[in-house]
């Protein structure tokens, strides 16, 4: 394989990896505070790719403010999730809102085949996003390279809210001690609701990209790459952020890399995260970042 | 300051407060005694609103305040140091103090204030940026302590601070709770350690399963035969 070839991959492998990473953030941040994981969250990435999609092609919109819509909306319907799917059952036990993370999935994936049609759709592209470009003899695809850059800004954005905001050392605190964070005057909802709306841009944003990179979209477009960025969280160690994109990262790349590697393994390429989390479950059950008291699901 | 008036908290099928009345007069030191699970935490946890009552009255500042959401009650200056220290282990000595303060919007008093907790816990100075995680039981304690300081309190309620503590730490947070209460803060203890808290309490209650047995000025408390002989082991 030639080096130009081998770069290709590398690109490829990092923009996979960036939209794993925004992913996997989502589940991450919702575990570290409510330890649950939000089965809907593969869901909300679809949701957010579908409405980018019909503020371009229905609503007529410039891309870049369907794609600003798609993210505060996106952000808002989590936030709604929250209070319709998991509020109620704040006291229950943790199985009984497990299986109401796994009705809401379902529920949103269904009523997205009725509202959007099963039939897959083909997201716009703009010619920004598809341009060939040939950087010292290796040519990628303009989107590769604002993928990671994108993902960067806002890992660095969110890694701002969370380690030097007010409300980002309130979600720190809720996610280890919810009563004494109550005694401070904190309200723990709207801490949570806030975590959920974050999550939920995040994965519009990495939703967004996913089509611009792949613009097939279906009402279960969220269901692979949704079980891919769990595992990439628990790999990363659950409930701990730059875990989770570490995790992300280390997928895409891993991914990209085996097709790349050994062409005859292509269709292995979705074992690839399975493999992935029986060994570190086998290994190193608490995750590369995650500390030793992590549950399991 | 603080009236609590015939509450009754049902904890599932247990009756932990069978209808207690307890007086917080302004300025003053209260402190409320008892053996485990008699229900000292339990009257603490309903005055701030993490527990609910089943009946009767919290009156504070001539305020019902009976089953409100804590967040508003710290809003009002009633403010507790929970049991156990509960200090947030993954944020560093700092960031407690700044949540401390979270509900406050007076930048400068809280900047003031954070100078102030410094003065009275040299000790969190030097480690303003350590994880409390990793600090001594001791210098948790002090955090607990300064981190409810930052939220401005004027009734600031403490659940056993001694507890699981090296007796000369004992004996510098009991110092501490008397500087505290210099600074006008009103407080109520909840202490094992009966004899430290009556010692510096003015008044102190006595509470035996869920109701309250014994009253008194502190130093009467502690001369008196049943304390003596139930708590002090004499």
């Amino acid at each position: 394989m030639s080096f130009s070839i081998m770069l290709q991959h590398l690109v490829n492998g990092i923009s996979l990896g960036s939209l794993y990473a925004l992913l996997a953030i989502g589940y991450t941040m919702v575990y570290g505070i409510l330890r649950l994981i939000n089965f809907a969250h593969g869901d909300v990435f679809m949701l957010g790719t579908y409405i980018a999609f019909y503020a371009m092609t229905s609503f007529m919109l410039p891309w870049w403010a369907s794609f600003l819509i798609a993210i505060i909306l996106t952000c808002i319907f989590g936030i709604i999730l929250e209070k319709c799917a998991y509020r109620p059952l704040r006291n229950s036990p943790r199985i009984s809102v497990m299986i109401s993370a796994i009705g809401a999935s379902f529920l949103i994936e269904n009523l997205a085949i009725v509202i959007f049609g099963g039939r897959p759709k083909a997201f716009p592209i703009e010619p920004i996003f598809s341009k060939i470009l040939n950087i010292g003899g290796v040519s990628i695809v303009s989107v590769s390279l604002i993928i990671p850059v994108i993902t960067a800004i806002a890992l660095c954005l969110l890694n701002y809210i969370v380690n030097h905001t007010k409300v980002g050392m309130a979600m720190r605190a809720v996610s280890k001690d919810y009563e004494a964070a109550r005694l401070m005057g904190i309200d723990v909802n709207s801490i949570i609701a806030f975590t959920f709306g974050t999550g939920s841009a995040l994965a519009a944003i990495g939703g967004i990209m996913w089509g611009l990179k792949y613009p097939q979209l279906i009402p279960l477009m969220g269901l692979m790459p949704g079980l891919k960025c769990f595992i990439a969280a628990v790999v990363g160690g659950i409930g701990n952020i730059r875990g989770a994109v570490i995790g992300g990262f280390i997928l895409g790349l891993g991914e990209i890399m085996i097709v790349a590697l050994s062409p005859a393994l292509s269709g292995y390429r979705d074992a690839f995260a399975f493999v992935l989390l029986i060994i570190i479950l086998l290994v190193k059950p608490s995750g590369l970042m995650g500390q030793n008291t992590v549950e399991k699901v | 300051m603080l009236k609590i008036r015939d509450l009754n908290v049902h904890y599932g099928g247990i009756h932990a407060l069978k209808g207690i009345n307890i007086d917080v007069p302004e300025n003053k030191i209260v402190t409320l005694i008892g053996a485990n699970g008699a229900g000292k935490s339990t009257t603490l946890r309903s005055t701030i609103g993490l527990v609910k009552s089943s009946s009767g009255k919290i009156i504070y500042n001539d305020k019902d305040i009976t089953n409100r959401k804590t967040k508003d009650i710290v809003s009002d200056g009633l403010v507790m140091v929970p049991e156990g220290r509960r200090v947030f282990p993954n944020l560093t000595v700092e960031e407690n103090l700044i949540l401390g303060a979270y509900i406050r919007k007076d930048k400068n008093a809280v900047k003031k204030d954070m100078k102030w907790v410094y003065e009275l816990f040299p000790r969190l100075k030097e480690r303003i940026w350590q994880k409390a995680g990793t600090m001594s039981g001791g210098e948790q304690q002090m955090l607990a302590v300064g981190r409810a300081l930052m939220t401005k309190p004027k009734l600031l309620m403490m659940d056993e601070p001694s507890l699981g503590l090296a007796p000369l730490i004992v004996k510098e947070i009991f110092e501490i709770i008397s500087e505290i209460h210099k600074e006008g803060v009103t407080i109520l203890l909840i202490e094992q350690n009966a004899k430290a808290a009556l010692e510096v309490a003015h008044y102190g209650y006595v509470l035996e399963t869920g109701s309250i047995v014994l009253e008194g000025k502190g130093m009467e408390l502690l001369n008196n035969d049943e304390v003596q002989k139930a708590y002090l082991g004499e």
